[in-house]
């Protein structure tokens, strides 16, 4: 068994970034131009990743399946970004950060490598207002902050409803500086196709033009991946329709390692779903936990006069309510990690008291919160004695200055005013903490392959704490990834431009090539949505938030078998010389088959719950934490670390043994 | 409910395109717009047809990418509402409606309902940003404040997705309200100040150059807007081009 290195440098865990900085291979200005980097994705990672890349000389070229860099999936986050600024002086610092991180994902991310995100934070914060990101500011002009769900400090900075969006245009305004000065070339509504392997280095890819179909050759002398997660294997998620695994998959089939591809976030605060038709589940900010108060009722009888409709839950008394995050975590209440959360939700809705039809969805009420502020403002404004009505209109006031694209976005879809009625909310498959295997220097198995942001593993663990996302995908691609890039491309500075005639380009864009044509030659009978809605629907109920042998068993024979029949029965009508949709949903459907089975292989090979990932057999019986998760260091404290040989029946598993020298592994408690 | 649909359906930028009618069935009110259109697609591909090709990702009305002009609105009926987040509630049973792309010499039909955007990419190229490095030397973020009115006129602004209705709506095709959102989140910061002449003096030129009409202050960018951009944003960028016309060096 090869032993994965994962390149942590030596020296106590605060000087290590700054030594391994210190020490790395540096290609000099000149020798920039001279060499090429190709980014796949623009998101948040991709994004910042480019244009830092770019500014600092290098000749960058860009991809993104979208028609514009500034739509990549980081546009929908809503709720904010961490950073250990400590600016509200509640003792926040780099060492809280990390070791919240650590804990909030549950001793399964690499030490390291967290430490040097909490370190760099910061910056990332400075970075965005210089490039005028409209960041929340309080009256006296300086910036806001919010509080996030496991801990205890507010270090969430954010715009409105809208942070990703406002990073996000950031980074595209970055990147549009650079393509400007010619320093990016940017490929809209193109697709990576495949990883072209020379020599043993990642040396290009192949693209699909999408509006034309052609297939392009594109070389360079590094290739990065910031191509997002791969929650849409569960059909349904709160991700964008186009994200999905297909770049992540495409270079781990040629070689580069895929860890942990069952640690999933299900997030607890999602619109819950209302039909066979839905393409789509909508996220409800996080940040509404700081404000919102989750209940179900205690009674049965009032979930059943809640459901025919005879009763509204703003008639139900306060007594009668059951506060459970509350009940159950005094410590942390309504802000426990999202893990927590979900489960606690299923738990309620298991046992019957889900409070709409389908019995899968809780409340989220922001009645006290409004009350609350009501008064706060009233006092401020200077009104005395303010009647009922005059509070809850200075509390909606708030709460909408606040809050008010949600609750906006949450009335479209509900047709519900949830200033007037509490939301109803379910859990669903948000992010995706398993990906690409990386290295302390974000390079994959794959010489010269890097994955940054979402796609790759390596920060969050087991379980990703909200407002870090975003912080991650920006760390990586603004202040990671230009360093350690040129520890690699400091061998290249020589090379000379990479030729596209070689045989190894000419072998990769035949095997693209007879893909599509397979895929429109086939004529089958059913649509790549069949196939993808099946694959959801055993992803969920046997793979998503609780698992146990039995099931996950089932689920690899049934993924199995969708597989098969998809290659045999699907149908992609048009050409490939042209826009087609439909060709584009087959190919990532494709993967999303062939890891949706290494996904379930790899949650029944970790027999512990962890973070996301539940499995039924491995609970605590007793004590204070009967009932939650039970953790097993002795046996798992390790990155799984999957080698593609041939078919996920047959993947090897390499182990990274974790380490905790700075952090002692503890049950995590939120109670 | 039942629906009639008539669909723009256009093979690629240079075939000449038509209006095809299809029928649905069984649709019901809690869909939104675009499950319609999926379960329209559905049915087209399981008669051996070839589906609407239409753009669209996040489906929450965020990224801007979906762009349908619905019984003549872009977006359709709803105000404040991208095409994603309309609801099938907003339209009633036996109900015909148009479905088109967005009608604009700047933006060139690629196929059905898909349209070319790149010219909004390449006005923002020109100006949309602040010539600040990603060195990691940049001062604290709490260096300088700014007064809350402007950070949130600013990031009023800085809200719009790029989708392209304020054109669309538009009887001169003119695109103020898109590059006077980006002029104005900048104007507003004191770190977009230092250069608001060039800015919107390239931005502006981008335009013009695109081939986007003139403004005659119709007001129907902003009353189709999703996002809500005001008009004072385009009176901004007005200021802001006279003051830099004025001032500046450049001829
Ligand atoms: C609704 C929602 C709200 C969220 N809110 C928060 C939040 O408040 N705080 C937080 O920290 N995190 C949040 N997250 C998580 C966070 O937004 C994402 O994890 C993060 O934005 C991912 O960024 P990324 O750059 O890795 O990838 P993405 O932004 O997903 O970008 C992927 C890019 O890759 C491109 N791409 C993919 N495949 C290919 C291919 N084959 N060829 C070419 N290009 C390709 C795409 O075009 C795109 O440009 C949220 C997530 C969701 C779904
Ligand atoms: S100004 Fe409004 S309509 Fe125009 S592109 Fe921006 S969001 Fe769309
Ligand atoms: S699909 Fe993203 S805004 Fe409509």
């Amino acid at each position: 068994m090869t032993v994965l290195d994962s390149k942590v440098p030596e020296g106590p865990i605060k000087d290590k970034w700054t030594n391994h900085k210190n020490k790395i291979n540096v290609v000099n200005p000149a020798n920039k131009r001279l060499i090429d980097v190709i980014v796949v994705g623009t998101g948040l990672a991709g994004g910042s990743a480019a244009a830092s890349l770019a500014e600092m000389g290098y000749k960058v070229k860009s991809f993104c399946f979208q028609d514009s860099p500034r739509r990549a999936h980081s546009i929908a986050a809503q709720g904010g970004i961490n950073a250990a600024k400590n600016y509200q002086n509640d003792g926040d610092s780099v060492y809280r950060l990390f070791y919240d991180t650590v804990k909030g994902g549950d001793y399964r991310g690499r030490e390291a490598n967290v430490y040097r995100l909490a370190e760099v934070s910061a910056n990332i914060i400075d970075q965005c207002v210089a490039q005028g990101v409209p960041f929340a500011r309080e009256y006296g002009g300086l910036l806001d902050n919010r509080s996030f769900g496991g801990v205890l400090v507010s270090r969430t900075f954010y715009a409105r409803g809208q942070t990703g969006q406002q990073l996000l245009l950031g980074a595209y305004a970055a990147m549009n500086r650079q393509i400007g000065k010619g320093k990016i070339q940017m490929y809209n509504r193109h697709e990576m196709m495949d990883l072209v392997i020379v020599d043993g280095k990642a040396r290009g890819i192949i693209a699909r033009n999408l509006v034309t179909g052609e297939i392009e050759r594109h070389s360079a002398h590094a290739v990065v991946i910031a191509s997002g997660g791969y929650g849409n294997v569960f059909f349904l998620s709160t991700n964008a329709m186009g994200s999905n695994v297909s770049a992540a998959w495409k270079i781990h089939k040629k070689g580069a390692f895929f860890a942990n591809p069952c640690y999933t976030q299900i997030h607890p605060t999602c619109i819950p779903r209302s039909g066979d038709y839905q393409s789509k589940l909508t996220l409800m900010s996080e940040s509404l936990r700081n404000d919102g108060r989750i209940w179900v009722p205690k009674k049965m009888e009032d979930v059943e006069a809640i459901r025919s409709g005879k009763l509204k839950p703003t008639q139900i008394k306060e007594e009668d309510r059951d506060y459970y995050l509350e009940r159950r975590y005094p410590a942390f209440g309504n802000l426990v990690p999202r893990d927590v959360a979900s489960r606690a939700a299923k738990e309620r809705c298991d046992a019957g008291f889900g409070v709409n039809e389908t019995g899968e969805a809780v409340y989220l009420d922001f009645a006290s919160a409004i009350q609350r502020y009501g008064k706060e403002k009233a006092l401020v404004d200077g009104v005395k004695n303010p009647s009922k009505e005059q509070i809850i209109e200075f509390g909606e006031q708030v709460v909408e200055a606040k809050y008010g694209n949600l609750f906006q976005m949450y009335e479209k879809i509900v047709a519900q005013n949830p200033y007037k009625t509490p939301m109803m909310i379910y859990p669903a498959v948000h992010y995706t903490m398993g990906g690409v295997w990386v290295d302390y220097n974000l390079m994959t198995t794959i010489p010269g392959c890097y994955a940054a942001g979402e796609a790759n593993f390596s920060d969050h663990g087991a379980n990703r704490l909200g407002a870090s996302a975003l912080m991650q995908g920006l760390a990586d691609g603004y202040f990671v990834l230009p360093y350690t890039i040129g520890d690699f491309l400091a061998n290249d500075i020589r090379t000379g431009a990479i030729p596209t005639d070689s045989s190894e380009f000419e072998e990769a864009e035949k095997a693209v090539r007879e893909r599509l044509d397979f895929f429109i030659n086939n004529k089958g009978t059913k649509s790549v949505d069949h196939f993808h809605k099946r694959l959801g629907k055993v992803m969920w109920d046997k793979v998503g938030m609780s698992r146990n042998e039995q099931g996950l068993k089932e689920a690899i024979e049934e993924i199995r078998q969708i597989r098969e029949e998809f290659w045999k029965e699907v149908t992609v009508p048009g050409g490939t010389n042209e826009l087609n949709p439909e060709l584009e949903k087959a190919g990532r459907v494709a993967d999303f088959l062939e890891l949706g089975e290494l996904f379930a292989k790899d949650a029944l090979d970790r027999n512990e719950s962890c973070g996301g990932h539940f499995r039924e057999e491995s609970v605590e019986l007793d004590g204070e934490q009967k009932g939650e998760a039970k953790r097993d260091d002795e046996n798992f404290a390790y990155v799984a670390a999957w080698e593609w040989s041939g078919d996920p029946s047959t993947s090897n598993l390499h182990k990274e043994q974790l380490e905790f020298n700075d952090i002692e592994l503890k049950q995590r408690s939120y109670k | 409910m039942k629906l009639t649909l008539k669909v723009w359906r256009q093979k690629d930028s240079k075939a000449k395109g038509q209006i095809e009618s299809y029928q649905l069935d069984d649709v019901s009110s809690h869909m939104s717009f675009l499950e319609m259109m999926d379960v329209l697609n559905e049915k087209l591909i399981s008669e051996g047809k070839e589906p609407v090709a239409f753009d669209h990702d996040c489906r929450e009305g965020i990224c801007g990418m979906c762009s349908m002009y619905i019984n003549g609105q872009p977006h359709g009926p709803d105000s404040g509402t991208t095409t994603c987040q309309l609801h099938m509630r907003s339209f009633k049973d036996g109900d015909t409606i148009y479905i088109e792309p967005w009608r604009s010499a700047a933006f060139p039909v690629v196929k059905d309902l898909v349209v070319d955007r790149s010219s909004f990419e390449r006005i923002q190229q020109a100006g949309g940003f602040i010539s600040v490095n990603t060195s990691g030397n940049t001062q604290d973020a709490n260096a300088i404040p700014v007064p809350k009115a402007d950070a949130d006129k600013a990031f009023d602004a800085a809200t719009c997705i790029g989708c392209g209705a304020c054109v669309a709506a538009c009887k001169n095709a003119s695109a103020m309200l898109f590059v006077s959102a980006k002029v104005s989140q900048f104007a507003l910061l004191p770190q977009g100040k230092i250069e608001a002449k060039d800015r919107v003096q390239n931005m502006v030129a981008q335009m013009d150059k695109e081939g986007f009409g003139a403004c005659t202050n119709t007001g129907a960018c902003e009353a189709e807007c999703p996002k809500g951009i005001s008009l004072e944003n385009i009176a901004r960028l007005n200021r802001e081009y006279i003051a830099a016309s004025l001032t500046s060096d450049e001829h």
